[in-house]
């Protein structure tokens, strides 16, 4: 998997392989009983609220935490998906306003689909805000001597 | 520059140089001590670190001196890595997904 995340430009793409034709891809993107199998960490739980592939229609999603805190998004698609690309609107529950649009396309070659995931926010700080915002979990225990370190830096700023 | 952050950070040895830096600028001879590392080498690290704006350096007599940069080190990890590790496990989450569906007619 492969991140670019400029300095200074509200972007950020991912880009990932999967060995699988990019049907099965756009299946798991729109189809709610497949979503909540992937879509996320297996530590939270995942509710499709609303899913509705089509232009114009509207999805909404939740992340649970452990404690049963939830974590709402939602959005529009835009123009009718395909499994060549998905276009939507996002917005996380607790910034209201703060909309970010994600652009998504499946390649297939040899039965390998790349997908590319490309997502624009109205600013720099949007796009800081959210990730921090919206996704706060603990980071991985391979991460977490590197957390400590983060966290003591933190402290001594103060 | 984010990504750059992410790669200079992946390392176990520039990690450590980060942590010995936190107690006080340090100069390449005093970086290599606690390892088994030429200068040279560290050398190399500090140069990754640099590039990523986590470490800036400066001469002290005949001396190069590094000195770490916390802020840019805790904005750009602070959301990078939680952004990281959502879509990596999703998409590995995924992978078996697809498995799965492969394999029904």
């Amino acid at each position: 998997m492969k991140i670019v995340a400029e300095p200074g430009v509200p972007q950020v793409i991912i880009v990932r392989e999967f060995n699988a034709p990019r049907e099965l891809l756009f299946r798991a993107y729109t189809e709610p009983e497949l979503v909540k199998r992937w879509l996320g960490p297996a530590d939270l739980e995942l509710v499709v609220n609303q899913l509705d592939p089509r232009h114009g229609g509207r999805w909404r999603w939740t992340h649970y935490d452990r404690d049963g805190k939830g974590y709402a998004f939602h959005g529009l698609y835009h123009g009718e998906p395909t499994p060549e690309r998905i276009v939507q609107t996002y917005e996380f529950d607790q910034a209201p306003g703060t909309v970010y649009l994600n652009l998504i396309t499946f390649d297939e070659a040899d039965g390998i689909t790349t997908l590319t995931q490309n997502t624009v926010f109205f600013a720099v700080e949007d796009r800081d805000l959210y990730v921090a915002g919206g996704m706060e979990r603990g980071i991985r225990a391979s991460m977490q001597k590197l957390d400590d370190l983060v966290t003591e830096l933190a402290e001594e700023a103060h | 520059m984010l990504t750059g952050v992410f790669a200079a950070l992946a390392d176990p040895t520039r990690r450590a140089i980060l942590t010995r830096l936190k107690d006080g600028d340090a100069t390449v001879a005093e970086l290599a001590a606690p390892f088994s590392m030429s200068q040279p080498a560290v050398s190399k690290h500090l140069k990754v670190l640099e590039q990523a704006g986590l470490i800036s350096r400066s001469q002290r007599a005949t001396a190069r001196l590094s000195h770490l940069e916390a802020e840019p080190l805790r904005e750009a990890i602070g959301w990078l890595m939680d952004y990281r590790a959502y879509w990596a496990e999703s998409f590995d989450r995924l992978d078996d997904l697809l498995d799965d569906l492969k394999e029904q007619p």
